[in-house]
């Protein structure tokens, strides 16, 4: 018994760790009925795994049988791996004793496809209403939405999920054809969108009528394999600020791709994850959700990829020094946010401190503005006089000399020609 | 001029009192555990009195809003003896100028007190993250602790809301008090450990029958949750300080 949950927990544990979504923030589920259980507002990392990653949620799979055959996913249906599955009751009492020895934040449950949608669906939903109903759990829970499930499953889960969610995939339609024949993005939108629709339809009761229940309150995620296929990074960014647009969704995660096949049309086994494009990809992510800025002005007809050696803000600057040097002192908060080496942090402080007075270097730095950066791009009280007016190239030669990528050692993607 | 507290909360609000009182001009504030005689400079121990503290801490509070205050308080309980300094003197600044003063980020006690509460902050988050229980023989939820800073008093709440059906000891080795949760309310306790009993790992014929399979199966879930291909140690220990590896269970041996 003691060795077959093991066995279980490391196949399905495994399975399932290509799914990056580890977000346990969001969830207004409070602890009321003297269960167990009371979720945090910003979520909380309960540790973190030899390649950095964080674990918040137990992720699992209720199986990885499969009818399908994605060429990107482990647990397709011609790969030869040990196949298991968990009942409902093990994953309830999984799920409640780590969480009652604070291991995990709550439950991230997907499942391979097995017999059809709606049957795979159905056991879905059976753990989270056994942990919500009968456990009196209040946790996180994360659930997949089965693509072609039916719209009263999908809607009866969202009552006791907190976030739902389903993956891309592939960045653009074409890749998805390439790799997984079977599927399309038209049956990841059906569901996102009908979520999405549910989710503003309760919001909206909820204005009328006091008790409304609560419907994923988490809202929705999505993710996307990166460099599987031979997508540029402007087709990815802009698949996923249309998605950000249409359906409203709190995140979307790109999952740089981990070789796990020996399929020709994708990188060969021993490849190295594109770990600095994935991590330019997710900056990209955050200027445009917390800095203000449209995908266009990153990424472009002329320019379709993000630069390797240096990060997209700075990339964004030294195009576009026209709009430099920015007074500190003067400018309005939406300029200050765009400056290279001030983060949201140091732009509320700046504003808020400069009411005071006019802020010098000394105080910058004491701020929490990475001077050294931010020292070409700004003018302050006591700003040094400069004759010189640098050209983009040159600032940006100033700044790798003094700083050291901290991918440069591992990165083997570069080519290196001379 | 130095003046001396005994380093509690009150007192130090109390040397708040006495300097308006007094208005000595400058003042440093020292604890009395830190404070060593100088052969110039003049000092002035100060005596704890709850009213007087109350008067400041009411004063306070009409000065600054909530999320300053829980600065405020966070900054005392971080226990730097700088700390203590900062705090008196940002208290007669408050004081002295008018309301909003505390979002000048330009004066050196204010981003002071900013500093210390975001590192006390973080202390606790890291507590509600990095806490694992253990399971006693008698149901009791039990985990060992011992923070950079007093947190505690800070993460009392979460976890009697989080674990309201479950009894929990929460123990602060480093300063001998701990919380127990009586599924009622959260009491401050101590603990005699007998001498000779290991006060970090709890003898295994204490344990619930069930914990160490729970224990294993966390073990086994870390692992299998790594993905090889993408090692990345500095990351790791960027968010896992070693420090606070003798917390976890997956971390252990």
């Amino acid at each position: 018994m003691f060795d077959r949950i093991r066995e279980k927990l490391n196949i399905l544990a495994d399975a399932a760790k290509y799914d990056v979504s580890c977000s346990s923030s969001g969830g207004t589920r409070k602890n009321t009925n003297k269960g167990l259980g009371d979720s945090h507002a910003s979520g909380i990392c309960h540790t973190y795994t030899e390649d950095g990653r964080c674990v918040s949620l137990l992720k699992i799979l209720l199986t990885n049988h499969c009818i399908y055959d994605c060429l990107f996913c482990v647990s397709r249906k011609s790969n030869d791996v040990k196949r298991a599955a968990f009942t409902v009751d093990e994953v309830v009492e999984l799920t409640m004793n780590f969480y009652r020895r604070n291991y995990i934040e709550g439950l991230f449950l997907s499942s391979g496809i097995f017999k059809n949608a709606d049957f795979t669906m159905e056991r879905l939903l059976l753990v989270v209403k056994k942990l919500r109903l009968e456990q009196n759990y209040n946790g996180y829970i994360h659930l997949k939405t089965i693509p072609g499930a039916s719209e009263e499953l999908i809607k009866e889960a969202g009552l006791y999920a907190d976030r739902m969610s389903i993956n891309l995939e592939m960045p653009t339609e074409a890749g998805l054809k390439l790799l997984a024949p079977e599927k399309n993005h038209e049956e990841v939108i059906k569901p996102l969108a009908f979520v999405q629709q549910q989710i503003s339809q309760f919001t909206a009761d909820k204005k009328l009528i006091k008790h409304v229940p609560k419907f994923v309150p988490a809202g929705q995620s999505t993710q996307m394999v990166i460099g599987a296929t031979p997508e540029s990074d402007k087709d990815i960014m802009y698949t996923a600020n249309a998605f950000y647009k249409n359906f409203s969704l709190k995140r979307v995660y790109y999952s740089g791709y981990v070789p796990i096949s020996n399929d020709t049309r994708m990188p060969i086994l021993g490849t190295q994850p594109p770990l600095l494009r994935e991590n330019r990809l997710y900056q990209t992510d955050w200027l445009m959700r917390f800095y203000g800025f449209k995908v266009q002005e990153i990424l472009n007809d002329a320019n379709p990829n993000l630069d390797v050696d240096i990060d997209p803000k700075l990339s964004w600057a030294i195009r576009n020094m026209q709009h430099f040097p920015v007074d500190i002192n003067k400018a309005d908060y939406k300029m200050i946010l765009r400056i290279p080496g001030i983060g949201v942090m140091s732009a509320q402080k700046i504003v808020q401190a400069r009411k005071f007075g006019k802020l010098r270097i000394d105080q910058l730095k004491k701020i929490g503005v990475a001077y050294n950066r931010a020292k070409h791009f700004i003018v302050c009280m006591d700003s040094p006089y400069q004759l010189k007016d640098y050209q983009g190239t040159q600032i940006k030669a100033f700044i790798l000399a003094e700083s050291q990528s901290k991918y440069l050692k591992t990165d083997s993607n570069q080519m290196i020609l001379f | 001029m130095t003046y001396i507290f005994d380093g509690t909360f009150q007192g130090l609000l109390t040397a708040v009192f006495e300097w308006f009182e007094r208005k000595p001009g400058k003042v440093m504030l020292k604890s009395i555990s830190i404070f060593q005689p100088e052969a110039f400079a003049e000092s002035f121990t100060v005596t704890t009195n709850a009213k007087k503290a109350d008067r400041v801490w009411v004063g306070l509070q009409k000065k600054i809003k909530k999320d300053w205050q829980r600065k405020y308080y966070c900054s005392y309980l971080s226990e730097i003896p700088e700390a203590y300094n900062h705090l008196f003197q940002f208290t007669i600044y408050i004081f002295q100028n008018q309301m909003g003063a505390e979002s000048n980020y330009g004066n050196p006690h204010v981003i002071a007190l900013a500093k210390y509460a975001k590192s006390v902050e973080r202390e606790k988050h890291r507590m509600e993250a990095f806490i694992r229980f253990q399971k006693t023989g008698d149901g009791i939820f039990y985990a060992n602790i011992d923070p950079d800073f007093n947190v505690l008093p800070l993460i009392s709440n979460h976890f009697k809301n989080r674990y309201a059906d479950q009894q929990w000891v929460i123990y602060d080795l480093k300063r001998k008090y701990g919380l127990h949760y009586n599924l009622a309310s959260v009491e401050e306790i101590t603990i005699s450990f007998s001498n000779g009993a290991n006060k970090h790992n709890l003898a295994p014929v204490l344990m619930d029958e069930g914990e160490a399979l729970y224990a294993t199966l966390w073990k086994d879930y870390f692992k299998s949750a790594n993905i090889v291909a993408r090692k990345n140690t500095k990351l790791h220990l960027q968010h896992v300080p070693k420090r606070y590896w003798k917390y976890l269970t997956e971390k252990a041996i």
